[in-house]
């Protein structure tokens, strides 16, 4: 028996679609150097942000993306019912620390790098279902808190190959409301966990880009909306390798890989930036939906998107023990209607 | 037995996938980091073998100039690490600049420098070794299996 508000097997249609009302974006230096930087409403000068920290900095970003959100509407945290909130780092503590500096009700995620769709999916239901009238959710990565989580010492003298990724620094944050004027999620498909065996840390897009055309599959079946539906279908962070294996498996499975499709991790950066297969990381996906897709969305120059962010969703001590890399992909459908 | 089956299946589709991403997968520059190796490689060496000249010029043993040249490298490597170079170097140069003993040094000074927000016990203490600690071991292991060979041929 199927739910009222759900369609097909995965896929929550919302009844009264959440509006986005405000955003923000704040990135690192990097990213501030590649094609997006008048994009983004601030551009850290270093990567400490005044803080003692790598993680104390990330933390920061994501708290003032969301404080930043806000403020463009003239609201404050008491104006906010529900905050929605994931990272990369061990026991989100980005995003916790965070909400402790908020003090809003407050739900933390994990997701990995899908956590932008994800907080977004949950913050809709929400705001539809009537639970709360205004919810904000938010996401952050650091290349340094990450690097050191899942990699190596900073300063460690070891070769990054071809298919590897850099861990996005940057944080970005969502204000849903029902009403009101700006694009709206008028529908998410939730994303199932996916293993085809990939066990190369160093090649995450491999990893994630089975579950991506799971789930960008699943959407169309559930929504029976035509593949050229979206004005841009586009991918979390599965980076150069990742999109390439994408589009070969949209074909295996009878989808269409045209021109609207992308991933967040080859846009992030231009070529000469050196981050070999692409850009990854929570605030990949979330910068790039809180810059210029937001942006490109509210002038009208797209009128619909399909957003799926992807997750990897090992661990060191997975790696380490030898064990594949389950992912996962959310897909969040952002359109002005 | 359908149970079978369908893990069979997951098998083929899995090898099928792997297949796809070993033809996608862009392959190193093996030339180029070769060369790169090679030439950062060789002038680590270039350098270290001129230190040692510098201290048989001073009057020192062999053994003394050996010992004392091994130290310099070491310095050198972690003074470059602590001036944020080396890991820019081993970028470039791959094994080229981890395999000599200045690489050994940045795999020690490294994780210090990056686990000193956590304290200098439970982070600098405990973590200093993270990298280096299995060729400590390993090394160790191996001196004595050595050690013992020797002792087993001086004794026939």
């Amino acid at each position: 028996m199927a739910a009222i508000n759900k369609k097909g097997g995965q896929t929550l249609m919302f009844a009264d679609p959440p509006c986005l009302i405000s955003w923000a974006s704040i990135v690192g230096p990097k990213e501030g150097e590649g094609p997006w930087s008048g994009d983004f409403d601030q551009i850290l000068p270093d990567y400490l942000w005044g803080e003692a920290s790598w993680e104390k900095a990330e933390s920061k970003m994501l708290r003032e993306a969301a404080k930043l959100a806000l403020s463009k509407q003239g609201l404050q945290t008491s104006d906010i019912e529900l905050m929605v909130a994931g990272d990369l780092l061990n026991q989100i503590t980005s995003s916790n620390y965070a909400a402790r500096e908020i003090s809003i009700p407050y739900l933390g995620l994990y997701g990995a790098c899908s956590t932008m769709a994800e907080s977004l999916l949950i913050g809709a239901t929400m705001v539809d279902g009537g639970y709360c009238e205004r919810v904000i959710a938010a996401t952050s990565s650091h290349h340094y808190s990450a690097e050191r989580q899942f990699r190596y010492p900073i300063e460690q003298g070891v070769q990054r190959v071809p298919s590897s990724q850099w861990t996005a620094t940057a944080a970005g944050a969502v204000v849903l409301q029902k009403g009101g004027n700006g694009p709206k999620v008028s529908c998410a498909t939730v994303g199932k966990v996916i293993d085809m065996g990939q066990t190369d840390a160093a090649n995450m897009g491999a990893a994630m880009a089975p579950a991506a055309i799971d789930t960008i599959k699943a959407h169309f079946e559930d929504t029976g909306r035509p593949h050229d539906y979206y004005d841009l279908v586009v991918t979390g962070d599965l980076g150069l390798v990742g999109m390439t294996l994408a589009r070969e498996l949209m074909v295996k499975v009878g989808l269409v890989p045209g021109p609207n499709y992308s991933d967040c991790g080859v846009l992030l950066y231009d070529g000469l930036q050196g981050v070999d297969s692409g850009g990854s990381g929570c605030g990949c996906c979330g910068c790039m939906l809180t810059g210029p897709f937001l942006r490109k969305l509210t002038l009208g120059e797209m009128k619909n998107i399909l957003l799926v962010a992807t997750g990897a969703l090992m661990s060191p001590t997975t790696t380490f023990q030898n064990e594949s890399i389950p992912s996962i992909a959310h897909a969040v459908a952002i359109e002005n209607i | 037995m359908g149970n079978n089956q369908e893990e069979l299946l997951k098998t083929a589709e899995q090898e099928e996938y792997h297949h796809l991403v070993n033809r996608i997968k862009p392959k190193p520059p093996l030339g180029r980091n070769c060369f790169w190796a090679f030439v950062v490689g060789g002038l680590i060496c270039v350098i270290g073998q001129l230190i040692m000249e510098f201290f048989f010029s001073l009057g020192y043993s062999r053994q003394d100039a050996v010992a004392l040249d091994a130290i310099t490298m070491v310095f050198l490597g972690a003074l470059f690490t602590g001036l944020g170079i080396y890991d820019n170097l081993g970028e470039k140069a791959g094994a080229g600049s981890i395999v000599p003993i200045t690489g050994f040094a940045n795999a020690i000074v490294a994780p210090a420098m990056e686990f000193k927000r956590e304290g200098y016990i439970f982070g600098v203490g405990a973590k200093i070794f993270s990298i280096a600690g299995p060729t400590l071991l390993f090394g160790f292991a191996a001196s004595v299996v050595i050690g013992l060979v020797k002792l087993a041929m001086m004794s026939l």
